[in-house]
């Protein structure tokens, strides 16, 4: 079975990296506000600067894995393709897991060139372990936005679920304060911030980068989207095996 | 001989809508059997049910004397995708590697693309294949595990002659082997060439199970077309239309139609004889099947 998710994550990690559209749409624009108002404005403060580019890794991965997946997963059950999958001698998972993994992978992929930036043209500093501890907060972040994903893959048909997953995800960043540090933004926003999950995630990674204290709401907040997401995720999962596949 | 595949009694609604109705079939080993019916008959359906894509509302399907939603069970199967949703980006040797992964018994990409006449491809990417190429692969596909009983969905669609009889000999030479097929097929001709036993199905029931011969005679109806009034009762009438001034027949015997016809002196002009194509000979069969089939 372990054979089999290889299989399936190898193949999907190469469609992704021959059209890597997906993984360049995620990496450019977090890259590009790095060197635009990152470098120039906070380049010098080594604890600013690293914060922002936790913020802007974890903007580039939250896009890759709710837009990324929600695309994906609403185009495999438009493709012919997919249900000729479920005759092969194997059931669901190796897909799906495959399909996970493989999303993992782009995520981690399109946090690499904000990271290159941060490391060469600011003054952000990082131990390897606070590191490693950072990449761990940013996959523990992106999980209910892989869920949001999922959803929005199994709910909407493709063209629709690109728009959604946008939708989706713009508000978010800029209310979690992926883009500009929420201290600057108007007050409303900062009261509605601690909500949204784009804040715990960005707070989780902030502690584990730069050993800022995360703050109580945000994190019960994370926590509650997280459930949440994976319960409707796993809804919108069982309503299309039965639609399809039943 | 070992039964591969059964229907018993199986029954699938979609919504309000009764695909497949009552449907009793055994596949045995060795055999190649052709499904033919019109669009919406219920052919795919009964193949979704047959592959564990679906299952049935009422009644039992089994593969290898177990269900066909167990993978285990799939394992001696294969099945040909749609060419249209092959992955364009990966390349045709990827695309067999990654199917065979999934059986235990493989043929090997390489002896697989040269049976099929694909070897030279084997590093292009899937989105570089003409059509034709496209139906080969995903035709190869359902060999890729040494499948015991493969299904094949109207294989040579879009195929050039050659290409078709080059398909027609690869099917042939896996039966000859012992290989088991269920076939669909638009084409009167491919089922003729290849299929030894043929199901027609039609709104969800099967019409006729045979043999080739017995069910070529079955379809060989023809189309009688005329302008006329009124026509007297004629023997043979499978089906009846008018359009555009004109009636439209689908008969079993136009020679004794056409002396009827004179025999019973009613005016007629334009009379047009032409052999009917194989869904008029459906549709005749399906809403009004003939005393022949009224065993099955």
């Amino acid at each position: 079975m372990s054979n089999l998710v290889l299989a399936h994550t190898r193949y999907l990690v190469i469609e992704q990296i021959r059209v890597p559209i997906g993984i360049l749409a995620s990496a450019f624009f977090p890259a590009l506000s790095m060197v635009a108002f990152v470098v120039p404005f906070a380049g010098q403060d080594p604890v600013g600067a690293t914060t922002a580019t936790g913020s802007l890794m974890l903007f580039g991965a939250v896009s890759a894995a709710l837009t990324g997946l929600g695309i994906a997963v609403s185009q495999d059950r438009e493709q012919p393709w997919n249900p000729y999958l479920r005759t092969l001698p194997a059931g669901p998972l190796p897909r799906f897991a495959g399909r996970i993994l493989a999303t993992l992978a782009a995520v981690l992929i399109s946090v690499v060139p904000v990271l290159v930036v941060g490391a060469l043209l600011t003054e952000a500093t990082i131990t390897p372990v606070r590191l490693l501890a950072g990449l761990g907060a940013l996959v523990a972040g992106v999980l209910p936005f892989m869920l949001m994903g999922l959803f929005v893959g199994f709910v909407l048909a493709s063209k629709a679920a690109m728009a959604v997953s946008q939708l989706l995800f713009f508000p978010m960043a800029i209310l979690g304060g992926l883009l500009l540090p929420p201290a600057v933004m108007p007050e409303f926003v900062q009261a509605l911030s601690p909500y949204v999950p784009t804040r715990g995630a960005a707070e989780l990674v902030w502690w584990a980068i730069a050993g800022i204290p995360a703050n109580g709401v945000s994190m019960a907040m994370l926590a509650v989207w997280t459930v949440a997401m994976a319960a409707a995720a796993g809804w919108a999962y069982r309503r299309d095996e039965g639609r399809r596949f039943s | 001989m070992t039964v591969l595949a059964r229907a018993i009694d199986v029954t699938r609604r979609y919504g309000g809508v009764r695909a497949l109705d009552g449907v009793s079939l055994d596949i045995r080993a060795g055999e190649l059997v052709g499904l033919l019916g019109p669009n919406g008959a219920g052919k795919s359906t009964l193949i979704n049910l047959l592959v564990g894509l679906r299952r049935p509302t009422s009644g039992t399907v089994e593969l290898f004397g177990g269900s066909p939603l167990d993978p285990v069970m799939r394992r001696g199967i294969g099945v040909t995708p749609q060419e249209t949703g092959l992955p364009e980006s990966l390349r045709v040797g990827e695309i067999v590697d990654f199917v065979s992964a999934h059986y235990p018994e493989r043929l090997g990409t390489g002896e697989l693309l040269a049976r099929f006449g694909l070897g030279e491809l084997v590093r292009r990417q899937v989105g570089g294949l003409s059509g034709g190429q496209r139906r080969r692969l995903a035709v190869a596909l359902a060999f890729a595990g040494r499948p015991k009983l493969v299904f094949l969905d109207e294989p040579t669609t879009g195929l050039d002659v050659e290409a078709r009889r080059a398909l027609w000999d690869g099917i042939k030479a896996f039966h000859e082997d012992g290989g088991t097929v269920l076939l669909t097929s638009h084409y009167l001709e491919e089922v003729e060439a290849l299929a030894e036993r043929v199901l027609v199905v039609g709104q969800g029931r099967v019409l006729a199970d045979d043999t080739m011969r017995a069910v070529r005679g079955l379809v060989g109806t023809r189309r009688v077309s005329l302008v006329a009034d009124r026509l007297p009762d004629l023997p043979g009438v499978l089906s009846a239309e008018r359009v555009d001034g004109r009636i439209d027949l689908v008969v079993t015997d136009p020679d004794r139609l056409v002396v009827e016809l004179v025999r019973a002196g009613v005016p007629f002009s334009g009379l047009e004889i032409r052999p009917a194509t194989l869904e008029e000979a459906f549709l005749a069969l399906t809403t009004n099947p003939p005393k022949e089939t009224a065993h099955v």
